[in-house]
């Protein structure tokens, strides 16, 4: 280095996505497990479709090619576009969907580090808005059976009734909101085949997977606390409040945090450093806003689950939250002394 | 036991202080030609007192202080000014200033010297002796300290943090001569009315620790106090060491009188006690060689000795690529190791490809905070790192740039590589370049104005004048025609012509 300091860290942008990666695999291993190996197929898709994609587009935009195919940012992204599809999706619908992360959300704002929205959760917004049906059939709980699943995301015929079934949040929500069933939260836990002991059956294994990987990534110091207990507390405190107050009605804390998304946007998703929030208090209002945002789509919105809606929404403000919550200066007595 | 505050950020690169903390501080030759710039301090101008030809004696002063932040410049050794002529100085600009080439003469005679008792002197005196022996600051920054010493304080801080990796040379100083170092502060502190004197040391030198420890006792001065410091850069900064020890935070454009305390760095305490007891002033320090060198260590040299003649002691390996003066964290890499040693030449590390390989490709940001956690002024790093890039500078002062002390910190962590410094820097000189080009055409603008002002004032008072001229004549004329008018009535009156009256 010409210029001081001549000595630096032995750490890279590489090494962050490949230890967010690495993070990931404990969710990934009880997904396999309760729901089958398809999703490491569409985790490959998404993968190879990422690669391609980002090399073409630096490609285009005369940027060195290697140095950034490799630095693991565009597979991070693909996985959690793979993660957050259903796994029996149609391939071209995880093929598209990462297309429009990378070229689209990432590329097109100018790469790596300049996007202001979350990739992965663009991608999950544009699809399922585009095809909420297909986006909206999830695997049957201990569906171990690969040959149907592949054949529902490579065949064009699609033969699913025997798979599929509604996830959790969405059996919940179709039932509360149907005036003839009259059904209250503890009876249709008690019935639905889809419930586990905590959350959706299966389904709070794989966020459990997830919670591991991503208290590792708060031990590996890649992340800060600030995000994921900001993001559960509130998903928490929100749900909790309203479930004492009409427990016919809402559904509690644990449900909420243990089901969908919620583990996977706490430490994976809202902790996106490019798109979100920098500072202490920035992080911890980001996070928050998620959370309510994700628990109101949740309870009153027509999609079952809210987390990329809510993520998104929120990146809209994080230059106003970034700007609003400078901290103090080492000797400043508040942020506007100079 | 006193209470530690820690500060916030930092970092803990490898120290690799074992290298050259090993042996003893080495005397350095007597080179056979000195450099000695004339400008010493990182303010004031100098008044220069010799000529060429002129012999001189080790200690005489050859450059005298011009205006209160000045200090002066003393011959290193015996001998001839062969020449005065701009040299380029050991300083990142590699700018070139007058310097004074002397020619040793071996003698090594010293001028007459009077020492002084501090303690029955007027403070005034004896900083007037400090400003006279050329004292800075010592640990790099070359601060005049007489300038620093002109305040009454509660606490005065002792710096023998050498928080930089690889440095060594406080380190090696307080070892062995902690009385000299005690005795300093003790003049110091007379001076300045402080009710108690802190020695901040890192953790890692546990031997200045103990040697300070036992300067402290055999001196007999219960209101010093030796409090090892936890080894975390940049704990040897000013800011950063008084918080640690006092708890208090000195803000940019403040000063530590300003809160009570007041800190200067081992070496220049060290030196003030060579000046005021044996009047000897700053001609020599101790530099560290470390790095790629067979013999690392470090050297008492005089100020003016070729940095290559010390290289030499040292014996750099033959993979050598640059040599850096100062640390690692915030050196900077010499143009040329001609170069003399001068009074902030802490360190002259030798670099190789292997021992600091070049830097990986830089990446864009991806806001990871690594920066801002990493900041002991709790900047926002990235943010400034933005808006230097895109030379938003209002913005960048709005984000607190020149609190700013360019510690490499966020450099360091940057998994993305960025040589983050770099850019603050360069944000830095624009904003001033830009004050001083406003500065200058406020000046023009007010010259313009001032010259329109009085133009037309000029302007004003010659129509006045003018006016004042034409009334007076108008007046004349008037009285004249009105004498002219009586004179022809009476000239009617008297068509003879007679004048009667």
């Amino acid at each position: 280095m010409a210029y001081a300091p001549h000595i630096a860290q032995p750490v890279s942008v590489r090494i962050v996505m490949l230890k967010v990666l690495a993070a990931l695999i404990p969710g990934i291993v009880a997904y396999v497990w309760f729901f089958g190996p398809a999703i490491l197929v569409q985790i490959l898709l998404a993968s190879l479709t990422a690669l391609t994609a980002e090399a073409l587009m630096l490609k285009l935009r005369g940027k060195p090619v290697l140095l950034f195919v490799t630095d693991g940012s565009a597979l991070v992204t693909a996985w959690l576009v793979a993660l957050t599809f259903p796994p029996i999706v149609p391939w071209w619908l995880t093929v598209t969907g990462v297309l429009i992360a990378i070229v689209v959300t990432k590329h097109l704002y100018g790469g790596l580090g300049q996007n202001p929205f979350n990739p992965a959760m663009v991608a999950f917004c544009a699809m399922i808005v585009a095809y909420p049906q297909l986006m909206s059939q999830w695997p049957r709980a201990e569906m171990n059976t690969f040959e149907p699943m592949l054949r529902a995301i490579f065949a064009s015929d699609r033969q699913l009734d025997a798979i599929v079934m509604a996830t959790p949040l969405d059996a919940l929500r179709t039932i509360l909101r149907d005036p003839e069933q009259r059904a209250t939260i503890a009876g249709i836990l008690g019935s639905h085949a889809t419930f586990g002991n905590i959350g959706g059956r299966g389904w709070e294994w794989v966020a459990a997977g997830y919670l591991i990987g991503g208290l590792w990534l708060l031990q590996q110091r890649i992340i800060t606390w600030h995000v994921p207990v900001a993001f559960a507390v509130t998903l928490a405190l929100v749900a909790t409040a309203f479930n004492i107050a009409n427990p016919d009605r809402f559904v509690g804390a644990n449900f909420h945090l243990f089901t969908g998304g919620a583990m996977l946007g706490a430490f994976f998703i809202a902790t996106d450093p490019v798109s979100g929030s920098t500072t202490p208090l920035g992080k911890i209002i980001f996070a928050a806003g998620a959370a309510l945002l994700t628990w109101i789509i949740r309870s009153f919105g027509a999609y079952p689950d809210g987390m990329a809606f809510a993520i998104v929404l929120m990146n809209l403000f994080v230059p106003l939250i970034d700007m609003l919550t400078q901290p103090k200066v080492f000797g400043h007595r508040r942020k506007s002394d100079r | 036991m006193l209470e530690l505050f820690g500060f916030p950020g930092g970092i803990k690169p490898d120290s690799h202080k074992e290298e050259s903390a090993g042996t003893p501080i080495r005397q350095a030759p007597l080179p056979p030609l000195l450099v000695v710039p004339f400008r010493q301090s990182a303010t004031g101008g100098v008044d220069i007192r010799v000529k060429a030809g002129e012999r001189v004696l080790k200690g005489q002063c050859i450059g005298s202080a011009e205006g209160p932040f000045g200090t002066c410049v003393h011959a290193p050794t015996s001998g001839t000014v062969i020449a005065i002529e701009a040299r380029t100085l050991p300083h990142p600009s590699a700018l070139a200033a007058p310097c004074a080439i002397i020619e040793a003469d071996g003698a090594d005679a010293w001028r007459e010297r009077v020492p002084l008792d501090a303690y029955s002197a007027d403070p005034e005196t004896v900083r007037s002796r400090i400003r006279e022996a050329g004292i800075v600051g010592l640990g790099g920054a070359v601060f005049p300290s007489h300038v620093k010493m002109n305040a009454r304080i509660d606490t005065l801080v002792i710096n023998g943090a050498e928080c930089e990796p690889w440095i060594t040379c406080d380190d090696r100083l307080m070892r062995e001569r902690a009385p000299m170092i005690v005795a300093g502060a003790a003049i110091i502190r007379h001076l300045m009315g402080a009710k108690r004197v802190l020695f901040g040391i890192e953790d890692n030198k546990p031997d200045a620790a103990a040697a300070m420890r036992t300067a402290l006792q055999t001196a007999g001065h219960p209101e010093m106090q030796v409090v090892t410091v936890p080894t975390r850069y940049p704990a040897g900064g000013e800011k950063q060491l008084i918080h640690v020890l006092t708890g208090i935070e000195i803000p940019y454009g403040k000063l530590g009188p300003d809160f009570g305390v007041q800190c200067f760095n081992v070496g220049t305490a060290h030196a003030v006690a060579r000046a005021v007891l044996h009047d000897e002033p700053l001609i020599s320090r101790i530099v560290t060689l470390a790095g790629n060198y067979a013999w690392p260590g470090n050297v008492e040299t005089l100020i003016g000795t070729p940095i290559d003649a010390l290289l030499a002691l040292g014996e750099p390996k033959p993979d050598t690529d640059r040599i850096v003066m100062g640390g690692p964290m915030m050196g900077f890499v010499l143009p040329d190791t001609s170069l003399p040693v001068v009074k902030a030449t802490n360190c002259l590390l030798a670099m190789s490809p292997t021992l600091f390989p070049p830097p990986p490709p830089e990446m864009p940001c991806i806001r990871c905070g690594a920066c801002t956690r990493a900041c002991p002024m709790l900047l926002q790093p990235h943010e400034l790192y933005w808006y230097a890039r895109s030379k938003n500078f209002g913005k960048t002062q709005e984000y607190h740039l020149f609190d700013c002390i360019e510690c490499g910190c966020c450099a360091y962590v940057c998994p993305a590589h960025i040589p983050l410094v770099d850019y603050y820097r360069f944000a830095k000189s624009e904003i001033r370049a830009r004050e001083r080009e406003k500065a200058a055409a406020d000046r023009a603008r007010e010259r313009y104005e001032f010259r329109k002002y009085r133009e037309e004032r000029e302007k004003a008072e010659k129509a006045a004048r003018l006016a004042a001229k034409a009334a007076e004549t108008k007046a004349k004329l008037a009285q004249e025609g009105a004498a002219a008018v009586i004179a022809a009535a009476q000239s009617r009156a008297h068509p003879e012509g007679k004048d009667e009256a």
